[in-house]
């Protein structure tokens, strides 16, 4: 465990566990940035949300006297939370965007936090301040490689959301569905023309978007399994940074920019033997970044040929 | 009467666009607008397609009344629009602009349809790969075409095809568009050049500050003395 080597992969692991979550989260903000060209700031709460539904589902799931396999326990949650997540997304979208699609984006951008700062009281309210600790549904088991633990949750983490990210890829490049994303996100006036809903497509970006965050609370709460109404607050800011470090708007990027974010998070304390400039370091990383390229990692400046 | 347009007001903020026009297309015809810049004549196929709300009157598609349907669902029931300044989505290769134009079709053509655009346009066959953003002004305007054709439309409303084509790209989309008639089509057709729309259209329209000055066949058109003098130069 000495070697420089196996203790640099240790963190990297670390790293790895932590960006996915933020890559999940951050795929919605440029998801929704990318068709709607508006920063969904309650979408950090919406991950919160999902966090609290996958505990309810596991925990209802265990309670249940049929003494379900693991595996079905977790994919059990993993709907659950993911069904439900979207279904806030879209009625968030509905009820309170859709309304002021045609007003200047500062109102959208406004009605956004308020509908965060909603989502994070009304949990409050409801659920209370206190912590909530996730059931471990998974017994952890301790793996060695070459000197770098790692355990079946991590591994878990990372697979479920490589899956995750290489379907939504997918459908953005190969379907149909894709297809009318991106098109909405260059020339939205002309869509209709094709036969495509706008509402429609749109619809559907909150709830895909939505439904990974879910997912990726459902994740965090397996790795991280200490829950409470405000969690979604740092996580979305980091996961925004994210979505904006990669190129916001586009897919790769942001969960290029999650690995990065997760990257500095697990580093920065070891470097500097100190986890205060952790905050610092991740929003003076995106300051510098955007001086020298305004677009992200992976964005292209728009050039529209007319 | 495929299209059958009453008393039409188009007005943006304080400006009547369009006021009062009557219009007919019936299934089969190449009807061409007349007029010059601001006349009002991509109003009207706005209003049709749904993308421009109108301020009155009615317009009837197949006998039904446009007003309760959005512009997607006039796309799905048989109206293409290729519109002024051809709205190319750049951020979707020359297949996925023709692909999501066949959005929401049910029938097993779309093959079919896919070849006979490249048939029509080898040129869009050969960067089929690209973005739409890389394309020269002529072949934005092949695409628009194409995408009109994906979506079978009853009827295919044009706005300028022929703007910024060099003359001999100019010929062929007029052959083209003559040919998607024969084979069914209906076509509205708004042009700057009056003589080359008034030639491969059956009836024409002539259009003046939002109303209809002149309507009749287009032969009757091209020897009528005024406007061969306002819109043919001679």
């Amino acid at each position: 465990m000495s070697c420089p080597v196996a203790i640099a992969l240790q963190y990297l692991l670390n790293a790895l566990q932590l960006g996915s979550v933020y890559a999940l989260i951050a795929l919605g903000y440029s998801m929704v940035y990318g068709i709607l060209t508006m920063i969904n700031f309650a979408h950090g709460d919406i991950f919160m949300v999902g966090a609290y539904l996958a505990m309810w589902a596991t925990l209802f799931l265990l309670g249940l006297p049929l003494n379900l396999p693991i595996i079905f326990i977790f994919l059990g949650s993993l709907l659950f939370t993911m069904t439900l997540t979207a279904a806030l997304g879209v009625s968030i979208e509905r009820l309170a965007y859709r309304p002021l699609r045609q007003a200047p984006k500062v109102s959208a951008v406004i009605t956004a936090l308020g509908v965060g700062l909603f989502l994070e009281n009304f949990t409050l309210a409801t659920i209370g301040p206190e912590p909530r600790q996730v059931p471990a549904i998974i017994p952890v088991q301790q793996y060695s490689w070459g000197g770098v633990a790692f355990t079946n949750v991590q591994l878990l983490i990372l697979v479920v959301s490589l899956i995750l990210m290489v379907l939504l890829d997918t459908l953005v490049r190969r379907t149909l569905t894709g297809m009318a994303m991106r098109a909405i996100s260059y020339n939205r006036v002309i869509v209709p023309l094709m036969g495509v809903s706008v509402d429609r497509i749109i619809s559907l970006t909150f709830a895909i978007g939505s439904a990974i965050a879910g997912a990726g609370g459902l994740l965090y709460g397996l790795a991280y399994p200490v829950l409470d109404p405000y969690m979604g607050i740092r996580i979305g800011w980091w996961a925004f940074i994210a979505a904006v470090v990669g190129g916001i708007g586009n897919i790769r990027g942001a969960v290029l920019g999650g690995y990065v974010l997760g990257t500095v998070e697990i580093f920065t304390p070891v470097l500097l033997a100190s986890s205060t400039y952790r905050d610092s370091v991740a929003f003076s990383m995106l300051l510098i970044l955007l001086i020298f390229k305004p677009t992200g990692l992976l964005g292209r400046p728009t050039v529209e040929k007319v | 009467m495929l299209l059958d347009i009453a008393d039409l007001w188009v007005i943006y903020d304080r400006i009547q666009a369009v006021r009062g026009v009557d219009l007919q297309v019936a299934e089969g015809e190449i009807v061409t607008l007349i007029g010059a810049n601001g006349a009002g004549k991509s109003s009207i196929l706005r209003a049709i397609s749904g993308l421009q709300p109108l301020a009155q009157g009615t317009i009837r598609f197949a006998g039904q009344d446009l007003a309760k349907w959005p512009p997607q669902i006039r796309a799905q029931r048989g109206i293409a629009h290729v519109p002024e300044g051809r709205g190319i989505f750049g951020s979707l290769t020359v297949q996925e602009n023709l692909r999501l134009a066949a959005y929401g079709r049910r029938d097993d053509q779309i093959q079919a349809d896919l070849d006979r655009v490249y048939a029509l346009f080898p040129r869009l066959a050969e960067r089929r790969q690209q973005w739409g953003s890389t394309l020269s002004g002529g072949e934005q305007q092949m695409l628009a075409v194409g995408r009109a054709l994906m979506r079978r439309g009853r009827l295919l409303l044009l706005d300028e095809p022929s703007m910024g084509l060099a003359p001999f790209l100019v010929k062929e989309i007029f052959r083209i568009i003559q040919d998607i008639n024969r084979q069914g089509t209906t076509v509205l057709l708004v042009e700057q050049n009056a003589n080359q729309a008034l030639k491969i259209a059956h009836r024409g329209y002539v259009l003046e500050t939002g109303e209809i000055i002149l309507a009749g066949a287009s032969t009757a058109l091209l020897g009528n003395p005024m406007v061969r003098k306002a819109y043919l130069g001679h």
